[in-house]
């Protein structure tokens, strides 16, 4: 049956159309499974809102129609997406490598901490200099936050898993040490760093907007990870090591070396969006910056099936989910904290879903 | 008198070291059974939560310590039920479910935390000392040993009774197996799945007994997060104790020694390293653990491995 389809296809569509209508039913058929996880979650959302005297259809009137009232609450969406976004295009490596990388959200602190050494210091330089300063010196602290992990893997065989989480908590801690104390701005009544100087802030989209051109960085950044995964020796090198660190080694791939880079590039995305977090909405550096954008970025990575493109969109899926759970907590009271349990049952749904697929194409 | 104030000092450290080790020892004690049998649970996190909090409510409701303490035990198994059904049955990866489960915990303990008892702003009667006879009047070791609740004591019980199971009986020689070599398990005509879900059955109820200790022997709160990072440090433990419940219960009393060390320096006011560094004390020294312990020797081969009944 599908033989004969593929003939009559052949023959109507010139070669270039049929490359275009395969590519573009490969992605329908791969997004089935992502719309319907997120369908799950929000089913199992509304009845979690229901069952404790809540209003259960808020979960879709307010939740998702509530975040796009006006171009400003779009622009919050996409505030929000950028961590997201960058984060998650940046585990999409790790985890095509086998990293498990749970360490994002130490990574974006560490990428904080250094962007406001680098924002506070270093006065009279142009914004053409200091604002790509500022994004080197995130993503450098936190590729090196990360690096950490990854040398503990390939030297001591220390599970990354673990390392990663503790070095989450040491860098948060190290965060609350720095700004109850080194880096303290005396004449604020709460423990937050000095204001970062203007020239290093993150330039905005629209000046009444807090939206700042990160976002169009996380996007470029994004495309350019698939086409490093997806089209570059290295990147395929990357993928082996994941699929089957043997086999690599056989083919005389250095299994260490790809390690250390899907963990430095995943650490060096989280670095970028902690010091995003700083340069362009915080602009001082304190003790809660992220909400969990570390931990978010991971069902970020695995709702898009860990491809770095999908993750554009299920950043800004997750981000509209963050946002809107907080206009439930305003209009309707509804604990925010919510948006993390909708976040859990994505990600058993896309693997509940992933498997069903694989029943039912086994079947067919 | 210094000598006297010192031994004061050691005897209190040590009392709170073991109180402190308790949700780690029950815990990791469950994590060796569920590694044992080669499923690697990196959920625990969320599900000591979920045993935290349905202990709280338990307590909350009855005012029974016990009757908390079934119920941290039965939260924590029905969540090992979602996981055990996630990795085993449907053979998805047990990292990316352990996270998912870790979502939901914090999420869901914190969302029904927040609906019900934050602005009730209550506590609950918790676990009280008992005294033993005698002993707890022995000088020192009396106050660092035998003053203790009897949620404390039952670890020493809960660590022998896990190791006579897991290396006396044939059922733990079988969930041994099924960790190293499960094939050999389903050729011998029992079912590697069911010895699966028997192990993590009794890693999350051991983790929900540990996050329920938190909330009815320790803090008399429920608090979003409580567990800060018990759940993973756990994972570490198990690595340091080499897959043995005696080992995970003297490895734990080591970690609960790094909290307890840190809580009384803390009180400390002539300490001069910043209060942070004794908080990060923990952490560090579950990565120090790590490195020392380079190489898996004796993790069970089959670990975090689904397996294909063909």
């Amino acid at each position: 049956m599908a033989q004969v389809n593929q003939g009559v296809r052949e023959t109507v569509y010139p070669q270039a159309a049929q490359t275009f209508y395969r590519t573009l039913s490969q992605i329908a058929i791969s997004a089935v499974t992502p719309i319907a996880a997120v369908l799950v979650a929000l089913a199992f959302g509304a009845a979690l809102l229901w069952l404790n005297g809540f209003n259960g259809s808020d979960i879709v009137t307010v939740m998702i129609f509530g975040s796009f009232q006006d171009m400003r609450s779009v622009g919050e969406i996409l505030l929000k997406a950028t961590p997201l976004i960058l984060i998650g295009a940046g585990l999409c490596v790790a985890f095509r490598c086998s990293i498990w990388n749970i360490g994002a959200e130490g990574q974006l602190y560490a990428g904080a901490i250094a962007a406001t050494l680098v924002g506070t210091s270093f006065t009279g330089l142009s914004v053409w200099v200091h604002v790509p300063l500022v994004m080197l010196a995130g993503a450098l602290a936190g590729a090196a936050w990360a690096g950490i992990a990854g040398y503990l893997k390939v030297r001591f065989q220390a599970s990354e898993i673990v390392t990663t989480i503790m070095l989450n908590y040491i860098a948060l801690i190290l965060t609350s040490y720095l700004v109850t104390g080194p880096m303290r701005d005396a004449s604020a009544a709460y423990p937050q760093s000095a204001r970062l100087i203007r020239e290093a802030w993150t330039p905005r989209i629209v000046s009444d907007m807090r939206l700042h051109i990160g976002i169009l960085v996380a996007i470029v950044l994004a495309v350019a990870l698939y086409i490093f995964l997806q089209r570059s020796s290295r990147g395929f090198a990357l993928r082996v090591v994941g699929l089957n660190p043997h086999a690599a080694r056989y083919a005389g791939m250095q299994v260490a070396r790809n390690v250390m880079l899907a963990m430095c590039i995943s650490g060096a995305m989280a670095g970028l969006a902690g010091a995003f977090e700083v340069a362009g909405v915080t602009h001082r550096l304190y003790q809660n910056i992220s909400p969990g954008y570390g931990f978010e970025g991971i069902a970020v990575a695995l709702l898009a099936g860990n491809n770095p493109l999908a993750a554009i969109v299920s950043g800004g899926l997750f981000a509209t989910l963050r946002s809107g759970s907080e206009v439930l907590q305003i209009t309707s009271q509804v604990p925010q904290v919510l948006v993390l349990v909708i976040q859990g049952i994505v990600i058993l749904s896309v693997v509940a879903f992933a498997k069903l697929r694989d029943i039912l194409r086994i079947v067919a | 008198m210094d000598d006297m104030m010192f031994l004061t000092f050691l005897a209190t450290l040590a009392g709170a070291a073991w109180r402190l080790a308790t949700p780690l020892i029950f815990a990791s004690i469950g994590e060796v059974f569920s590694e044992r049998a080669g499923v690697l649970n990196i959920g625990l996190e969320g599900t000591m939560l979920v045993g935290a909090f349905c202990g709280f409510a338990a307590a909350f409701a009855t005012g029974s310590v016990p009757l908390g303490l079934l119920a941290g035990i039965a939260g924590g198994m029905l969540f090992g039920l979602l996981f055990a059904f996630f990795t085993i049955t449907i053979k998805a990866d047990q990292i990316v479910v352990g996270a998912a489960l870790n979502l939901l915990g914090m999420g869901l303990t914190a969302f029904l935390f927040r609906t019900y008892y934050v602005s009730t702003g209550k506590g609950i009667e918790i676990a009280q000392p008992v005294h033993i006879p005698f002993l707890s009047d022995i000088p020192f070791l009396g106050e660092a040993f035998f003053r203790q609740n009897l949620i404390v004591y039952s670890t020493v019980l809960v660590a022998i009774l896990a190791s006579l199971v897991l290396f006396r009986t044939s059922f733990g020689l079988t969930l041994r197996a099924v960790g190293e070599h499960p094939k050999a398990v389903d050729v011998a005509g029992r079912n590697v799945a069911a010895y699966r879900y028997g192990a993590v059955m009794v890693g999350t109820g051991l983790a929900g007994l540990g996050g329920a200790f938190l909330t009815l022997g320790h803090s008399n709160q429920f608090v979003e997060g409580i567990t800060s990072g018990r759940g993973f440090i756990v994972l570490a433990v198990v690595v340091f104790a080499r897959w043995s419940p005696i080992g995970a219960f003297f490895v734990s009393l080591l970690f609960g020694l790094f909290y307890a060390l840190q809580l009384m320096l803390q009180a400390q006011a002539s300490i001069i390293v910043p209060y942070q560094v004794l908080q990060a004390l923990p952490y560090i020294m579950t990565i120090i653990t790590l490195v020392v312990l380079r190489g898996k020797g004796a993790a069970p081969s089959k670990l975090g491995q689904p397996y294909e009944m063909r």
